[in-house]
């Protein structure tokens, strides 16, 4: 970090009590415990994780963890850059990474990226973008900033967002499209933007369960070169392997197979428990919403109709 | 005052609450606090306003430490007191407790989004701010927003707010109310990194914040320090708890602060504070097949973060994730524990999600031990003192094996 950046701690749960001073604790992936990089040349693979404090929640970083991790398993040196606003976004990067945030967060994060420049010179070097939520819809040609207002995104992918008429929460899986050799997509989407694709960007899948663009085709994501957005959000690379690889592929070419048991296992609990049961929960609110006098959502608080006057859910 | 039908009502909708209680117990569908309150409720909206009128309410919220805060309080102000101490801490569960205890002094844990409406109906002297981390993001959403409705709830009525200092989010709410500034130590910056009033970043310098809109971290009132608190008038007061953790002693400070505003001295609270070592299972020894472990809750990244940084590294871990409703049904905040502390060890995996968790342990470069069973699963770890620590529906499960 330069000595000029911003003081900001990086995400951290610190005990500042003094007999207590040696506990510190981070949650960002670069100053991990464990995590410490060895001095890489320059032939290093190199990770570049954009704006974390404006594009970050629901776990985003987990994919520059997932990324790193299975490069390094195949002896690819890795080089993980975490860019925060105002500092440079470096245009010699491999692969960026773009996570989720608020409105307020994404039209700052867009107005900031293309006032840098770096990530466009870096796109245009056909290096690799990956898109989550806010992160997806700041890579394409508009999306809904602060207070609604059409927002001009980076032109990267040819999509388009707007809102949806209900905020879309749940479980997700996408059947990948025909020919692209990935495998199902699974993972969880929270997200109130509809994004329309235009002739150059195509679908990443066709969703089989939750919202995904909620383009009414029932598209999900969007690829164009080697740009990618998606509405599974946070650690979406940890559930699917096989996307996390690649984006590594297109970076560093043929990758040798990793042992990937204990992601079978989560990938075959998912599919076999939870998502046929979040298909169950959707078929039977659809059947609520068509009886008379339904429509009216189902709370997840617990509260009665005289305590429960905050909403919860936003736009 | 309540008429005479009002009364009636009220009365009417108690006993059958009652009846629906005993029904869910004889049933075997648990305690029926929740269930109890919901009837009462429905037959007499107005219930928690009339079991509340004439008592000194404390009102304890935030995302993470409601629990134990609220059973600190308790002891701290000494005597009875009403409290809902079984963690149902909506409007039913407020009502069911309140219905049960006679006491003229309530501590009440609430749920973050039912502050508005429970401070509507109980009228609290005090609101105790913990803290506001991102938790169960797909019913909550943003801090920011909580952070909102709470600044609008302390603003609508004079009320003290005992409120944590050194979360931006706490202390934008608590300019509203009149605030008692307590600084506990801990800092969580993950969810503290913009400015709630301006939206522009944080400036974070030596464990203080500030914004360029001239939102400042404010001098505290109450002080954790090394060995105790720093009270009003420089005093400092040392805490002696069974509780552990840094995380627990920045509860005790909220504690005495809370207890100082209802007239107990800090040095009287602090001393009774000693007397807690459980709260609700937390911290409880449990027998794991013969196995002695301790028993941690922790439910979101800054729970964990604290959890992680309480299990000395000789201790043995074994890690619960579910995600069912009350947990959160998404899993993805696993990846904002800095389960990387872990790295080079083998821990247990255990819950629902345990797939889930084996994954996130791996990338974090742990050795993830997978099963459905605790007792089986501790008796595959490694010699050594035993911490099992799990999230809030798995944390209910493991309950059962205390000892």
């Amino acid at each position: 970090m330069s000595p000029d950046a911003p003081s900001s701690p990086s995400g951290a749960l610190r005990e500042d009590v003094s007999d207590d001073a040696s506990v510190s604790l981070s949650t960002a992936p670069f100053d991990r415990p464990g995590a410490e990089q060895p001095p890489t040349g320059k032939d290093a693979l190199r990770i570049v994780h954009v704006y974390p404090h404006l594009l970050g929640t629901y776990g985003d970083a987990g994919n520059a963890i997932v990324l790193r991790y299975r490069a390094q398993a195949r002896g690819i040196a890795v080089e993980l850059v975490v860019v925060q606003p105002g500092e440079p976004v470096p245009s010699q990067g491999d692969i960026y990474l773009l996570g989720g945030g608020e409105d307020a967060k994404q039209t700052a994060a867009a107005h900031e990226l293309r006032g840098d420049g770096g990530i466009l010179t870096a796109a245009g070097r056909g290096a690799a973008l990956f898109g989550i939520c806010a992160g997806y819809q700041l890579l394409g040609e508009t999306f809904l900033g602060v207070g609604g207002a059409v927002t001009a995104g980076l032109g990267l992918l040819d999509v388009r967002t707007d809102r949806l008429e209900s905020r879309a929460v749940g479980n997700m899986l996408a059947r990948p499209v025909a020919g692209s050799g990935l495998s199902d997509l699974i993972g969880f989407e929270n997200h109130g933007g509809a994004t329309v694709l235009g002739p150059d960007a195509r679908p990443l899948g066709h969703v089989a369960i939750g919202v995904g663009n909620g383009d009414g085709r029932g598209t999900e994501g969007a690829v164009q070169g080697n740009v990618y957005g998606t509405y599974f959000h946070g650690p979406a690379l940890a559930l699917n392997p096989a996307l996390a690889d690649r984006l590594l592929a297109s970076a560093v070419g043929e990758l040798a197979p990793l042992d990937d048991a204990l992601c079978d296992a989560l990938r075959r609990h998912r599919l076999q428990e939870v998502l046929p049961a979040t298909a169950r929960v959707g078929r039977l609110q659809r059947l609520r919403r068509r009886l008379p006098g339904g429509g009216r959502g189902t709370g997840t608080s617990g509260a009665t109709a005289t305590l429960s006057e905050v909403p919860t859910s936003a736009g | 005052m309540p008429t005479p039908t009002e009364r009636a009502r009220l009365t009417l909708a108690l006993r059958a609450g009652r009846l629906a209680g005993w029904l869910s117990r004889r049933l075997g569908r648990g305690a029926g606090a929740v269930v109890r309150g919901r009837v009462v409720l429905g037959l007499a909206p107005g219930a928690l306003r009339a079991l509340a009128a004439g008592r000194r309410t404390v009102v304890v919220t935030g995302t993470n430490g409601k629990s134990t805060t609220t059973r600190l309080i308790t002891a701290a102000l000494g005597g009875d007191v009403a409290t809902n101490a079984t963690g149902a801490n909506m409007g039913p569960g407020l009502v069911t407790a309140l219905d049960d205890q006679r006491a003229t002094t309530a501590v009440l844990e609430t749920d973050e989004l039912h502050v508005p409406a429970v401070m509507r109906a109980t009228e609290p002297l005090v609101v105790v701010a913990l803290n506001l981390t991102r938790d169960q993001l797909d019913r909550t959403h943003e801090v920011s927003r909580t952070s909102r409705v709470w600044g609008e709830a302390f603003g609508a009525r004079p009320v003290t707010v005992v409120a944590n200092a050194a979360d931006p989010h706490v202390v934008a709410a608590a300019l509203a109310g009149t605030p008692v500034w307590v600084d506990p130590g801990l800092r969580w910056t993950e969810d503290a990194t913009v400015c709630p009033r301006c939206g522009k970043l944080l400036d974070w310098v030596d464990g203080r914040w500030s914004s360029s809109c001239g939102l400042t971290m404010p001098e505290p009132d109450y002080l954790l320090t090394a060995d105790g608190v720093r009270v009003p008038g420089g005093e400092e007061v040392p805490l002696d708890l069974r509780l552990p953790g840094t995380v627990n002693r920045g509860n005790a400070a909220f504690a005495l602060a809370a207890a100082a505003v209802l007239g107990v001295p800090p040095a009287t609270a602090a001393a009774r504070l000693t007397a807690v070592d459980t709260v609700d299972g937390r911290y409880a020894q449990l027998d794991l097949g013969g196995r002695p472990a301790r028993l941690f809750l922790a439910k979101n990244p800054a729970g964990w973060a604290a959890a992680l940084a309480m299990i000395d590294p000789e201790s043995q871990l074994v890690v619960g994730i579910n995600a069912r409703i009350a947990d959160g049904t998404d899993t993805s905040w696993l990846y904002d524990v800095p389960f990387e502390r872990l790295a080079g060890r083998t821990v247990g995996a255990i819950g629902d999600r345990r797939t889930d968790l084996a994954v996130r342990l791996h990338y974090a470069g742990a050795t993830p031990v997978v099963d459905d069973d605790p007792v089986r699963l501790a008796a595959q770890l490694p010699p050594g003192p035993l911490v099992v620590a799990a999230n809030y529906t798995a944390f209910r499960e493991l309950r059962r094996h205390v000892a």
